[in-house]
């Protein structure tokens, strides 16, 4: 054992002198990690990001690189196998020595990563929308927390459409059970009586939904407006919109908002079922801003095929990557702990027409809209926040969170510091 | 939608500012629009928010206009557009792959239009509702029954009172019984919904909302039972009572299909497994990659079907079937020439292999078609669904039903009947004594493992219409299939057959109850203890065949 201990810590010292010899040349590339499964499950969702990063460092290769150099992606791919992610991510920051790591779709492969990138101090941006609850130091968390999606949406489903029956209908794993979990307490902080709220959990690619579909039929013909909330992953979608149509329920009766359906989803869909059903993001295609339509003329350059589109996780990784490209600048180096601490405050162009910025709890300030889908596949808007919405780590209906605050500047720098007894929880 | 705009309006930046000056235009002249004429009022929905647009519906319907129903029709469906080159407003209709506009105010025919030459007025969710109950106001007294049965039905769905008296007239010329049970429902709906009817006739459309109102009456009965009028709450009460009653019964039945059509869908996908693994032994774990090649074809039929013989649409499983069939037999056939044949008798390694081959089967479908899902569209007879008493039965789960019968018998006709079956049968129970009487059996493992595989393929069309059709179809449904064989009992296929449903419906008996999650584990774990009393499943095929 110790043999290998030892064997193990002298490649990764001479790794991390490698990188640091890499990283004083002048001219010398440097490297970004893509850490997106390109196979398994999860492909159909994470190839996507991995194009619009090799995009991203190439729109900015092409404008003189970053610090004088170069930047090179170096694509590995994580088969949507949760351990693997892990053994991925040491792999690009001992043995390739990225400087940053944009990647993970799932919660469950993002606690994979946890552990290495703090253990070997790197940097992870992730963009996709989350269940909260955690603040982790070398992780920006550049997708929505659930007060950046879920909650703005119940808002509006409760004020503009005058909803007062719930279902919160999700699959069976960590996000949508924290997601309800918060939705749930924030309701009944609205007055909604336990008796109003349905709360149902399927498998993963659950696809025979008729008896569930009848119960949302059965609970929603009450005489109170009823609204579903759907924290339904992936692929089981598909035949729930579907069984919903072919049951009569349309989104007049019954409204689908939906936190995990998007254009990129929406796109292998026969989308008739599915008109005037909602969802909500921080970013939608059909926005109409200059910079979008930048955005979306070079996917499709990029891409060579028109009919491709872009989403919210794409605008994330947008973000992210002119946010850390920023930090970077302003720290004049790509070590970790310099651009770590440059991060905060960073502020860089949204594609929704506003700027979003790098907070201290490393999550961003993002604007929340409320989508319908139309036949087309696109959502219109129908609603939107007043203005940015900060994403808040820990939340403030879970009575365990809402006394939980995160700071990493210094002197504080800590992710879950107890307002109440004055102490720092440290690293889960 | 005040607080919507309200919302523009401590918005950020110019923009805001003249979409707020433009609202505000929009909503003192949409105001001022009610005496305009019908013609001015189409002009005028493309312009405006959402708010603007609803207005001008309600203004359109005020004018009785003849053609008003077409126009409202032509938007809740999305066919109204405006034309790019001269701001016509335009009704759409696809002709063959063409896209033809004709002009909702005169008439006059553009013929086909480019398809980006026009923009198409937008609904919401809002708007629709407002769409139905104003052609539905419109459409009482059509001619045709099915539109005043639709008419009626929105009507019920959302009680106007000033509708009330057109109502009770139309309820008074209606021939059609049907048509005037739906309106006898609508009348006493809005009769409930005003408060300016007496007691006495509230508490008799309440009565009979209760004997004939079904489900969608509870949506008006239970808000009545909180009623302050004693005598309402009171009759409310009993007639939410009995709806509930009734209820129970039906959602017994209701059950007991929703269990069937899962058995359905379970006994497609284990049936080509039953051949495979059932009657020749061999664990074939790319089983389901078989099915998905066979969504996957169904797939190419419709893409080739919408580009080249759109009209052909609705028969496009039918034809993708046999291909199916085709295609997944052939891959079957090459991986039992292949690989399998190579591995007869030793288990564990036909397992890894068929394993490894289901991965190469996944990631070459991945890089062909893609990661995401392919969209297959429903045939029109497949959408839908019809009511039976108070079950809705949808047209796709019957379809699948009877096709999942269907395959069945032909494949038991198969077996029993034709000479092929004798010496696949004869195969399986003594290779020795089969080859010594002239039996190719090589040929004949191929063709049984062909044939499994096709029908996998045959699942797989069916499968493709009500799940997604991506590279990970087939992993959701592998440890199914093995369980519906391993419980109905390998080598008989009444066993798969009676397993599928039994299966199935205990599913949806314990779904409501424990959850679709625990309800998946509780049937694993009740299947484990099955096969511990009794290892052979459900029809255990007894004989020297077995021990061999």
């Amino acid at each position: 054992m110790t043999k290998a201990t030892r064997l193990f810590l002298a490649t990764s010292l001479a790794s991390a002198l490698l990188a640091g010899t890499a990283m004083a040349q002048e001219g010398e590339p440097i490297k970004v990690g893509i850490l997106h499964s390109l196979s398994g499950t999860m492909a159909i969702s994470e190839t996507t990001l991995k194009d619009a990063m090799l995009m991203l460092i190439d729109e900015q290769n092409k404008k003189g690189g970053l610090l004088g150099r170069p930047l090179e992606a170096v694509v590995v791919d994580p088969a949507s196998d949760w351990p693997l992610f892990a053994e991925k991510a040491r792999e690009l920051i001992e043995a390739d020595g990225v400087a940053a790591v944009f990647g993970c779709w799932t919660s469950v492969s993002r606690k994979s990563v946890l552990p290495v990138f703090e253990e070997l101090d790197s940097i992870l941006f992730y963009p996709v929308q989350y269940e909260g609850e955690e603040s982790q130091r070398n992780v920006f968390y550049t997708g929505a927390a659930p007060n950046q999606q879920a909650i703005p949406a119940v808002d509006y489903l409760m004020n503009e459409s005058g909803v007062e029956r719930w279902v919160l209908a999700g699959t069976d794993y960590v996000y949508p059970r924290t997601t309800n979990k918060i939705l749930e307490a924030y309701l009944k902080s609205k007055g909604v009586a336990d008796e109003d709220i349905m709360i149902n959990y399927t498998p993963f690619g659950h696809s025979d939904w008729q008896s569930i579909v009848s119960q949302i039929k059965d609970f929603g013909s009450q005489g109170k407006k009823t609204a579903v909330v759907s924290t339904i992953n992936g692929d089981a979608n598909t035949p729930f919109y579907k069984e919903l149509g072919n049951q009569g329920i349309s989104a007049e009766d019954i409204p689908v908002v939906a936190f995990s359906v998007g254009e990129e989803e929406v796109a292998g869909y026969d989308t008739a079922p599915l008109v005037g059903h909602l969802a909500a993001w921080n970013y939608f295609m059909s926005i109409d801003t200059p910079e979008n339509d930048e955005f979306i003329e070079a996917w499709h350059n990029f891409i060579g095929d028109e009919d491709r589109v872009t989403n919210d996780p794409m605008e994330a990784h947008y973000i992210g990557f002119n946010m850390w490209v920023k930090a970077v600048e302003a720290a004049g180096t790509t070590d970790p702990d310099a651009v770590i601490d440059a991060m905060v405050g960073v502020a860089v162009p949204n594609l929704t027409g506003g700027y979003s910025a790098m907070m201290p709890n490393h999550h961003i300030t993002k604007p929340v809209f409320v989508g319908e889908l139309q036949d087309d596949g696109q959502f219109d808007v129908v609603w939107e926040t007043p203005g940015l919405v900060p994403g808040d780590a820990w939340s403030d209906y879970l009575p365990d969170s809402a006394k939980l605050i995160s700071d990493w500047r210094k002197p504080l720098s800590c992710g879950n510091f107890n307002v109440e007894t004055g102490t720092c929880g440290g690293s889960e | 939608m005040g607080a919507a705009q309200a919302y523009f309006c401590d918005g950020r930046g110019p923009m805001t500012l003249a979409r707020l000056i433009l609202a505000c235009f929009f909503t003192l002249w949409a105001a001022a629009s009610s005496a305009q004429s019908f013609d001015d009022l189409v002009k005028a929905l493309p312009d405006g928010s959402y708010t603007d647009r609803a207005k001008v519906i309600g203004a359109i319907t005020g004018t009785g206009d003849d053609r008003a129903v077409d126009v409202l029709e032509a938007l809740l469906d999305g066919n109204l557009d405006v034309l790019k080159s001269n701001d016509a407003v335009v009704v759409v209709s696809k002709k063959g792959r063409d896209e033809i506009a004709t002009d909702a105010l005169s008439g006059e025919d553009y013929g086909a239009i480019p398809s980006r030459g026009s923009t198409k007025i937008k609904v919401n969710n809002a708007l629709r509702r407002d769409l139905r109950a104003a052609i539905g106001t419109l459409t009482l007294s059509s001619a045709n029954p099915a539109r005043r049965l639709a008419a009626a039905n929105a009507a019920f769905a959302a009680p106007d009172p000033e509708q009330l008296t057109s109502l009770e007239q139309a309820l008074a010329d209606e021939t059609d019984s049907n048509v005037a049970a739906a309106m006898e429902r609508a009348v006493a709906a809005t009769r409930i919904a005003d408060p300016a009817t007496a007691t006495e006739t509230k508490l008799d459309a309440i009565a009979l909302l209760g004997k004939r109102g079904g489900q969608s009456a509870l949506a008006v009965l239970n808000p009545l039972t909180g009623s302050d009028d004693a005598a309402i709450a009171e009759a409310a009460d009993a007639a939410v009572t009995h709806i509930n009653n009734q209820k129970q019964l039906w959602d017994l039945a209701q059950n007991v299909w929703f269990g069937l059509s899962l058995g359905s869908v379970l006994l497609l996908a284990a049936i080509g497994l039953a051949i495979t693994f059932g009657v020749m032994g061999v664990i074939n774990m790319a089983h389901g990659e078989l099915v998905m090649l066979g969504a996957y074809t169904t797939f190419m039929v419709q893409d080739a079907i919408r580009n080249s013989a759109p009209h052909l649409f609705d028969w496009s499983l039918l034809i993708a079937a046999p291909l199916a069939f085709l295609v997944a037999g052939a891959v079957g056939v090459i991986i039992e020439r292949g690989c399998v044949r190579f591995l007869y008798g030793r288990p564990l390694e036909t397992l890894l292999a068929t394993w490894g081959v289901s991965l190469i089967l996944q990631q070459a479908v991945r890089t062909i078609f893609g990661p995401n899902n392919r969209e297959v569209g429903n045939p029109s007879w497949m959408s839908g669904a019809f009511e039976l008493g108070q079950m809705t039965i949808t047209y796709n789960r019957l379809w699948i039903l009877v096709f999942a019968l269907a395959v069945f018998v032909i494949l038991l006709m198969v077996m029993k009947r034709t000479p092929i079956g004798l010496q696949m049968r004869a195969v399986t129970q003594n290779r020795a004594m089969a080859a010594d009487m002239g039996i190719r059996t090589g040929w004949v493992d191929a063709m049984t493992f062909g044939l499994g595989a096709g029908i996998a393929g045959l699942a797989g069309v069916a499968l493709s219409q009500i799940d997604n059709v991506s590279p990970n179809l087939g992993q959701s449904y592998i440890v199914d299939s093995f369980m519906v064989v391993v419980f109905g009992g390998a080598g008989n296929l009444f066993g798969t057959l009676a397993g599928a449903f039994t299966i199935g419906v205990a599913n949806k008996f314990l779904e409501p109850l424990t959850g679709a999650v625990l309800g998946k584990i509780l049937v694993l774990i009740f299947i484990i203890l099955f096969i511990q009393k009794r290892p052979r499943g459900l029809f255990a095929v007894r004989g020297r065949a077995v021990e061999g």
